[in-house]
């Protein structure tokens, strides 16, 4: 009773991630990020298009948060899999980049234990808890950024694709994992520092994390790994994989019968959709100066949907779209209008779902194609209605 | 009438977000205000971005500062930390405020530290918390553990006799280590560990029923019982119930609480906490000129004759208050000087008194307990002789007692080792 | 401030001697002297003597520790008489007029004004101004001394429950008095249940005095049923060792009987624990049952993933804040007229957002999730604006504060009682609109088959509305009954959605029983997993549990059967 209409869709698979658009996508983040750059770096403050350090991370931010969506996007735009978990990949591979940081900081705590990181001295531990060892080297900490996160991925969706709990089932599953991942995080046992979290980070392999060049640095860096990212999502999308997901996504028992294991499938997009999500995160903590339980928190995986929706699933140029602008609106809104900007954010959620059901991409694609369809005549018929569990 | 309020309530803020963009004048001292309005510590936090929006409007009629006019830059960091950070950088960078009063949890003020270090703002914390920390351009007006937590325990060991201790509180820093704090302070004075019993609770907290009926049964065991309760905001509420359903009366066992004040109890039928203690550094029920003043005022702001004050609100005007006596010693709003002009600066409290700001960016401040009474107010039962000097670092605590923080030469260091003579972590 | 007290207490020192000599001869009590024309004997007003007077006059300027030492000079100096005063000091009903210092009992009459009684006979006092009267200020202290104060005088001369309540109180502190006033009082008791405490009492006398071995162990044996909390005390000491390793208590034919008696108390204990835990349990399940229930309607008939369902549990919660509003003087009657509004408001919104809304999403479940989350958004910063962001004041009525007290170590609180039982008579009310009605059948059929039932003339549009505003209405009423265990603020949606949704997942979405049964299961499995693990960690193991559960059951504890189900 969940699916009532699964409408096969020819026109989404070709929509959205046609190589030109990947080229569009990729040039224009890369001059954003070149122009932002160096208008930070090279200008004088006083001049009207210098961009000031708090617009870069700022910009460094919403871009985390559009890889991450981008995350979203994969599974649930390409595989019909609608994770409210997100969040949980994104905080572990935060954590993970947060320990490195903390380590980093040594004696230099307000306790000047060189080995301690201040919230253990706090509750007079007296030694590191095993899974606090080795995080201190880079490349082991951004191992197990990218390992607990993916392996998480790899048990859960193993265990979920595997007996084919699916549609509203899996996402409220997703959400009860980030949730208890959520209240254990919460627990200052767990030896994450609970409630306040890893702060009052100092520097990330030797550099002052204060300094603009390295702000710079982590947005440009950020910038790279996005079109890394959306790069090779549409090579895997566009590849025999992808068609398979794509072919799950409208008809998981059709595809199944034409001999496809296809929870196997789903569970190396989802490990794949998790890893993304994580190096967002471990991009994300530096940035922001801060990770905290309440990142894993499910509201948080729910705006990760709605910025998907809005920016238009199933193409991932949408998701990155959707991302920035409503983060961007959140900035804005909270500024000019801070007892009202939840009223626009939740009306704007409606009005998106009702009036855009396939998001800004698919408004974009609407105009392209019927200046095409002016143009040349042709009968193209517009793509689904879009995926649906 | 409540319900035409309401509405009025309703017209009012409808209009108020519609037009709440304050333009830029030229000429101006900015004051930034950091506490969330949505989310889920807007209920605590908005009460005290009316109080600094009321305290520069008095200050303007005043005359301003400086000869200039007071003007409040407000933002909504939505109860979201890292948004805290992000909100704060705004407000110093691109707002360029001259003073920023805000935040509330723990977790928001540590997320906001390397901000506000980082571009040398100034930051006024109005809460009660867990200390363990001095940063230079912090000045904390809330409690301390030592102004607040120990206070009360003398108080139920020396005027209630309690020989047993329930230590309940939210897993968060402020618990875990007023509990520490207090947990070794006990047993300091003799309290045997089979007496104590700590427990902790996620935040929101709801069903009490088996906490509730554990300390009663810790209770039962023939010696004075008292809880000293660290449970943080919204799971207060079904912890008295709980309480009082199930027969514990503040006779039998006393709550005494470190987060529950009048604006909390608005929010409760007050019934069942009757007689249930409070310790804090300002009660609205204390009667002195000022006090009256300060709450005329409020409900003239706020144009609500219900309107409660609270223990932050106090600590918002007495911060605002100093900040701008140091403000006029240093004939400037540069931080660095404001900082220096702030030591030693003194301001009367609102409940008689003067508070003083110490070398260590806190303050000096008189202790009160007070019983709750069925009118959601406070009858002062308990208070310290004179003022208490905020401890940075606890006395208590295996890390910290040995460590002092000193703003002034030649020390100068929020976390200065008296041991090994250094000061440790100081990035500036 | 300091100066101000010290000046305050001059006068009002100052005022006592005054008032000392006014007093002599005249009546003190002259307040309550007949202002009626038919004066009734005042049997209490008589016999106060002037001694106590004095007292009297002492107490209400007195510190409050002066005002324990005045106290218990009072127990002494008089009797029964006394009983009034002590219960409005108790209430905190005792005011005293700062220039005369006489006493009233400060009340609120029927129509909610407060009025001056005379404390000692309690006639109504007219043309006093109440505004300038004082009140005589009691601390946790003095309520407990003045509690043993008014039992001394109750166990005696009070009614049944006042009489069985005293003896219990007096149990935890017995004293020589006490044990006097026990003697006393077990020749006049006429009941069986007041006579076996009064027992109680007298064989712990027994057992902490007495130096017959026989008549200690006989005593002790006697006290072996008994589950009051003094007894256990008491025998627990008798098992105490001193610091070298020796039993306080040389008797060892005692100690064995202790150790005995312990034995069988502390099995009974444990049963009772055990039930307690369950009754926890199963209330904790009927909140879940109450949240789950307008959930497993929206969500697991419609289809709809209702994210605003949690908004329209706090709009009913609401919905009782403004009946309380508007009906001040009749607050018991508050919740009975709150669960029909609260039905009817969150009902209505529920109808306006499926019609707004949710129709435009026909066949698209998961993006009524977005829509729905928009929507929970924007109701939150709604209340937040109108009723401001603070949780607002629901009181509870008389009738569901308390508990039921079945013995003294097992007692079953009224609100949480009254939730279990109102949580099934909603879920059998709403079974039976399923099963029995035209609109359940018309529910079911559309659920099952949306053309099919179009087919057969259903009005399928009218039937969404009807589903999704039933939903809501539930979800209203469970607010109602939420609003009496917790907040009622903006936030109160969002503490309960996360659960609701697992309880409907795990009993099978489609299955109302399935939502039953997984609701007190979950309750009972986190209570009895609490004490051993803490809350929190209870809750993640829950989590888990249910996360493997789905993956071995797929569709939940009782699945959809048939095509329907796909």
């Amino acid at each position: 009773m969940m699916i009532a209409k699964t409408p096969l869709t020819a026109g989404s698979l070709t929509s959205g991630f046609t190589s030109k658009t990947t080229a569009i996508v990729v040039v224009v983040l890369f001059s954003l990020t070149l122009l932002a750059s160096a208008a930070n770096l090279w200008l004088s403050p006083d001049s009207p298009l210098y961009v000031s350090t708090y617009t870069i991370t700022l910009l460094g931010k919403y871009l985390c948060y559009a890889l991450l969506a981008l995350a979203v996007d994969v599974v649930w735009g390409y595989c019909g899999v609608l994770s409210l978990g997100h969040a949980a990949f994104f905080a572990l591979g935060g954590y993970g980049m947060g320990m490195y940081l903390m380590r980093q900081i040594g004696d230099r705590g307000v306790y000047g234990n060189p080995e301690l990181p201040d919230f253990m001295v706090f509750l007079s531990w007296d030694s590191l808890p095993w899974y606090w060892l080795g995080m201190d080297q880079f490349w082991f900490a951004m191992v197990i950024a990218l390992a607990v996160p993916g392996l998480l991925a790899f048990v859960f969706g193993w265990l979920a694709f595997r007996s084919r709990v699916t549609g509203v089932y899996l996402s409220i599953m997703t959400q009860a994992l980030t949730y208890a991942l959520m209240l254990a995080f919460f627990r200052n046992e767990m030896g994450f520092g609970g409630n306040n979290g890893l702060t009052d980070f100092k520097d990330i392999l030797g550099f002052s994390l204060q300094s603009d060049t390295v702000r710079v640095a982590l947005f440009a860096i950020t910038a790279l790994m996005l079109m890394l990212a959306y790069v090779l999502s549409h090579f895997i999308m566009s590849s025999r994989f992808g068609r398979v997901i794509v072919s799950i996504r409208d008809g998981e028992a059709r595809a199944r019968f034409m001999g496809y294991r296809t929870e196997r499938f789903k569970v190396w997009l989802f490990v794949y959709s998790a890893l993304l999500a994580a190096v967002a995160g471990a991009l994300y903590v530096p940035q922001v100066g801060i990770i905290n339980p309440g990142e894993f928190s499910p509201i948080n995986s729910i705006e990760v949907v709605v910025w998907v929706a809005l920016g238009g699933r199933g193409t991932l140029y949408g998701a990155i779209i959707g991302a920035v602008l409503v983060n961007y609106a959140k900035t804005r809104f909270t500024a000019i209008m801070p007892d009202g900007w939840l009223f626009a954010l939740g009306a704007l959620f409606v009005l998106v779902t009702v009036f855009l059901p396939k998001g800004i991409a698919g408004f974009i694609e609407q105009r392209v194609e019927s200046l095409k369809k002016g143009a040349s005549g042709s009968d193209r018929v517009q793509g689904s209605e879009g995926a649906s569990a | 009438m409540k319900l035409k309020k309401i509405a009025a309530g309703l017209a009012l803020s409808i209009g108020a977000s519609a037009f709440s963009y304050v333009a830029v004048a030229a000429d101006t001292i900015k004051v930034g205000v950091l506490h969330s309005l949505s989310g889920t510590m807007a209920i605590s936090e908005t009460t005290l971005k009316d109080t600094v929006l009321m305290m520069v409007e008095e200050q303007n009629k005043k005359g301003g500062l400086l000869g200039k006019k007071l003007e409040a830059v407000v933002v909504d960091p939505a109860s979201n930390w890292p948004l805290f950070a992000e909100k704060a950088r705004e407000l110093i960078s691109k707002d360029q405020v001259d003073v920023i009063f805000g935040c509330w949890t723990s977790v928001s003020r540590k997320s906001v530290l390397p901000v506000i270090e980082e571009l040398n703002g100034l930051l006024f914390y109005p809460v009660q918390y867990e200390g363990e920390e001095s940063s230079k351009n912090v000045f904390y007006t809330g409690a301390a553990p030592n102004q607040q937590a120990i206070p009360a325990v003398d108080y139920l060991m020396n005027d209630l006799e309690v020989k047993r201790w329930v230590l309940a509180g939210t897993d968060y820093v402020y618990p875990r280590t007023t509990n520490k704090v207090l947990e070794s302070y006990l047993k300091a004075k003799g309290v045997a560990p089979e007496d104590i019993m700590v427990n902790y609770t996620p935040f929101g907290h709801s069903d009490w029923q088996s906490i509730v009926s554990d300390i009663k049964k810790f209770g039962s065991a023939g010696k004075a019982t008292a809880v000293v309760s660290t449970i943080n905001g919204d799971a207060n509420v079904p912890f008295y119930k709980e309480l009082a359903n199930q027969g514990v009366s503040s006779e039998d066992i006393p709550v005494v609480a470190f987060s529950v004040g009048e604006e909390e109890l608005s929010g409760i039928d007050t019934k069942p906490l009757v007689g249930h203690l409070a310790a804090w550094n300002y009660f609205q029920s204390v009667e002195s000129d000022a006090n009256s003043a300060f709450i005329d005022g409020w409900h003239a702001y706020t144009k609500d004759d219900t309107r409660v004050t609270n223990d932050p609100m106090e600590a918002t005007y007495i911060g605002f208050n100093m900040w701008t006596k140091a403000v006029e010693k240093a004939g400037t709003t540069d931080v660095d000087k404001v900082e220096q002009a702030m030591i030693g600066v003194t301001t009367p409290n609102l409940t008689g008194g003067t508070a003083v700001m110490n070398k260590n960016h806190h303050l000096s401040k008189p202790v009160l307990i007070g019983e709750i009474q069925d009118d959601g107010q406070f009858e002062v039962v308990w208070s310290t002789d004179g003022e208490v000097k905020g401890d940075a670092w606890s006395d208590f605590l295996e890390g910290s007692k040995d460590l002092i923080a000193d703003w002034t030469a030649p020390i100068l260091c929020g976390n200065y080792n008296t041991k090994t003579k250094t000061c440790s972590g100081q990035t500036y | 401030m300091k100066q101000m007290t010290v000046v305050k207490q001059i006068i009002v020192r100052f005022g006592l001697l005054m008032a000392l000599s006014l007093s002599l001869g005249s009546s003190w009590l002259h307040a309550q002297e007949p202002n009626s024309e038919n004066p009734a004997p005042d049997q209490y007003a008589v016999s106060i003597s002037a001694e106590v007077k004095v007292l009297f006059q002492e107490l209400v300027a007195a510190s409050l520790r002066d005002k324990s030492k005045i106290l218990k000079q009072l127990d002494q100096h008089s009797g029964r008489e006394m009983l009034p005063m002590f219960e409005a000091m108790l209430n905190g009903e005792l005011y005293y007029q700062p220039d005369g210092l006489q006493l009233y009992q400060v009340k609120e009459n029927a129509s909610g004004n407060a009025v001056a009684y005379s404390v000692f006979g309690g006639e109504l006092v007219d043309g006093l101004s109440i505004k300038k009267f004082k009140k005589v200020r009691v601390n946790n202290s003095l309520r407990k001394q003045l509690r043993n104060s008014i039992a001394r005088i109750q166990l005696l001369y009070g009614e049944e429950s006042e009489r069985k309540a005293a003896a219990e109180t007096m149990l935890s502190a017995m004293s020589d008095s006490a044990v006097a006033l026990f003697q006393e009082a077990r020749e006049k008791e006429t009941v069986k249940e007041v006579q076996q405490l009064l027992d109680v009492g007298l064989a712990m006398n027994t057992v902490s005095t007495s130096v017959d071995s026989t008549e200690r162990v006989a005593a002790i044996r006697a006290l072996s049923s008994r589950l009051e909390l003094p007894v256990k005390n008491l025998l627990m000491r008798l098992m105490d060792k001193n610091s070298d390793g020796e039993f306080k208590e040389a008797d060892p034919l005692v100690r064995s009987a202790a150790e005995s008696a312990l034995k069988d108390i502390d099995g009974r204990i444990a049963y009772y624990g055990l039930l307690e835990k369950l009754f926890f349990g199963l209330s904790l399940g009927s909140v879940f049952l109450l949240a789950a229930i307008g959930l497993a309607i929206t969500f697991g008939v419609m289809g709809v993933i209702n994210m605003a369902h949690g908004e329209m549990i706090m709009l009913g919660a609401y919905t009782t804040y403004v009946v309380q509003l508007l009906m001040p003087n009749h607050l018991e009657w508050t919740i009975l007229v709150a669960i029909p509004a609260a039905f009817l408001v969150s009902g209505s919104v529920g109808v306006l957002i499926e019609r707004s809304v949710i129709r435009f999403l026909h066949g698209r479940p998961l993006e009524t999730l977005l829509a729905t989350f928009g929507i929970s958004l924007i109701l939150q910063q709604l209340v937040r604006t109108i009723f401001s962001p603070l949780n607002r004041q629901v009181s509870t009525p008389d009738w569901l504060s308390g508990s039921i007290e079945l013995n003294p170590i097992f007692s079953l609180t009224y609100n949480r009682l009254s939730i279990l039982i109102f949580s099934l008579i909603v879920f059998g009310l709403l079974m039976l609109v399923m099963k029995k009605t035209s609109l359940g059948l018309n529910v079911r059929a559309v659920s099952q088959n949306r053309d099919m039932a179009r087919a057969m003339g259903i009005k399928t549009e009218r039937v969404d509305s009807m589903t999704f505003g039933l939903g809501s209405g539930i979800a209203g009423v469970a607010g109602v009954a939420l609003s009496q265990l917790t907040n009622v603020g903006p936030n109160l949606g969002q503490s309960y959605i996360i659960d609701s949704f697992m309880v409907v997942v795990f009993g099978g979405v489609g299955n109302l029983l399935g939502t039953l049964v997984g609701s007190f299961s979950l309750g009972v499995a986190n209570k009895f997993l609490e004490p051993a693990t803490g809350a929190v960690l209870a809750n993640i193991i829950i989590l888990v549990f249910i996360i493997l559960f789905i993956q071995k059951r797929p569709k939940g504890l009782f699945p959809q059967k048939g095509r329907a189900a796909e």
